[in-house]
């Protein structure tokens, strides 16, 4: 079958897309988008997270005819279209906090990372805790447990996030 | 394999009702894993996430008409209040991410005796509605699960939606695992205490081919409570309820727990239960809701 959707503001379309299919499959193999990671293949690690319709869910659990019509936004879409080299802001706190060791997970973090701070700090409702932020990332594994650098990362995500609302600017 | 995608419900019904061997598929938590690891392979997939109406809940009289693709995230925003065992159950699943897709219609569909949806639905008496091209059927969810991942369901019928009836009392529940997020229950329990009809509704999970009530245990525990003044019951008593409750369980041994420990997790689970919902009881709160 064929199947048409956005992935990160621009129209794609795969042909000759098994019924069976998974979205990963059709990101990763038909699209050219191997951002979103695959590895369990059974929702249990996170790294194929990916943004469909507004709301974080597992690309392998998503059947590719499901995507049809639908708005899908990746890893690769994170940073702000046409800002070339330019990393978005919790790519950044990653980075910073050095939360990146394979790097395999790291996709899947970043996508639902910013799901958190975006439901958050950028939306004016504060800095989200320890507490908050272990349980937003709870279905994300890191097999290198590199966990308290992540978790800092996204709390230091959220400040400057929670500092850009506060200040009115960016 | 084919990829049927109707629009409609009657179109649904009428796809599950020319293919009954076709897999419906809302939040693919389930179905999509059988796929990728290729313990499946059904004749044609109906996708019911264009399907208008099933992501959506409702007051139906006193009670909750909840669609039955509506997602556990949506449970737990939405109906804290209106079913709170079930929204708790609902907390417990997985990650944010299978919450956001996950329903209690996947549940009821897939029929694992490990859902968490299910022991809610015993405890407060759900009812299940199913819908074919031949009409619809409420079947009471104490009626509902039959063997291991069968069900009451027909082969044309489609589950539409989840009738949930108003608390009157409070509810718990509580579940056994590894971790704090993405477990499949080991054991899990639910309570509701019905102050309207002085009955004591239960659920278990992950404790046998099927999910289970503890009849024995709810006819103890509701001679036992004090329905007036709603004082704490009996140390006595309320072992007796935990052993009642693991008794009516038949696990097995299998790589998420013993036969044995979960007996004793239950038995565990159980009393903390009714511990907790009989203070739930004398504050009040739950009563009014």
């Amino acid at each position: 079958m064929r199947v048409t959707f956005e992935v990160n503001g621009r129209p794609v379309t795969a042909d000759d897309v098994w019924a069976g299919e998974s979205l990963l499959y059709v990101l990763r193999e038909r699209l050219g988008l191997p951002g979103s990671k695959n590895a369990c293949e059974q929702g249990e690690c996170g790294s194929c997270t990916v943004y469909l319709d507004g709301v974080t869910v597992c690309a392998c659990m998503v059947a590719a005819g499901q995507a049809h019509g639908r708005r899908v936004r990746t890893v690769e879409g994170l940073s702000s279209p046409g800002g070339g080299q330019r990393l978005d802001a919790v790519q950044e706190a990653f980075l910073e906090a050095g939360a990146v060791q394979c790097g395999f997970c790291t996709p899947g973090l970043l996508v639902q990372a910013d799901d958190l701070v975006g439901r958050t700090a950028r939306r004016g409702l504060g800095v989200p805790g320890d507490a908050e932020i272990r349980e937003h990332l709870a279905g994300n594994l890191c097999r290198c447990t590199g966990y308290e650098a992540i978790v800092e990362a996204v709390r230091l995500a959220a400040e400057r996030a929670d500092a850009a609302v506060r200040g009115g600017a960016r | 394999m084919e990829f049927l995608s109707p629009a409609t419900w009657e179109e649904a019904l009428a796809a599950k009702s020319e293919r009954p061997d076709a897999v419906p598929i809302m939040g693919g938590t389930d179905v999509m894993v059988e796929i990728n690891f290729d313990r499946r392979r059904p004749p044609a997939l109906i996708d019911l996430t264009r399907v208008p109406g099933l992501r959506e809940w409702r007051a139906d009289g006193d009670g909750v008409r909840l669609g039955a693709g509506v997602p556990y995230t949506g449970i737990v925003d939405a109906l804290g209040g209106a079913a709170p065992a079930l929204a708790a159950a609902a907390r417990s699943v997985a990650s944010p991410q299978i919450r956001n897709r996950g329903s209690v219609g996947g549940n009821l569909g897939g029929a694992s005796p490990a859902g968490d949806a299910h022991p809610p639905l015993l405890a407060t008496d759900a009812v299940v509605e199913l819908a074919s091209v031949g009409g619809v059927r409420r079947v009471p969810a104490r009626e509902f699960y039959l063997g291991p991942r069968r069900t009451a369901r027909r082969d044309d019928e489609l589950i539409a939606a989840v009738l949930l009836p108003a608390p009157a009392g409070p509810q718990r529940f509580a579940k056994v695992g590894t971790r704090n997020a993405m477990v499949i229950a080991v054991v899990s329990f639910a309570l509701a205490l019905d102050a309207r009809s002085r009955t004591v509704g239960t659920g278990i999970g992950s404790a046998g081919p099927t999910p289970l009530r503890a009849p024995g245990a709810e006819e103890f525990a509701a001679a036992e409570f004090d329905w007036e003044g709603g004082a704490p019951l009996p140390e006595s008593a309320v072992h007796r309820f935990g052993e009642l409750v693991a008794a009516a369980a038949r696990p097995i041994d299998d790589v998420r727990g013993s036969a044995g420990y979960r007996r004793h997790a239950l038995a565990v689970l159980a009393r903390r239960a009714l511990a907790r919902a009989a203070a739930d009881y004398r504050e009040g709160g739950a009563r009014c809701a």
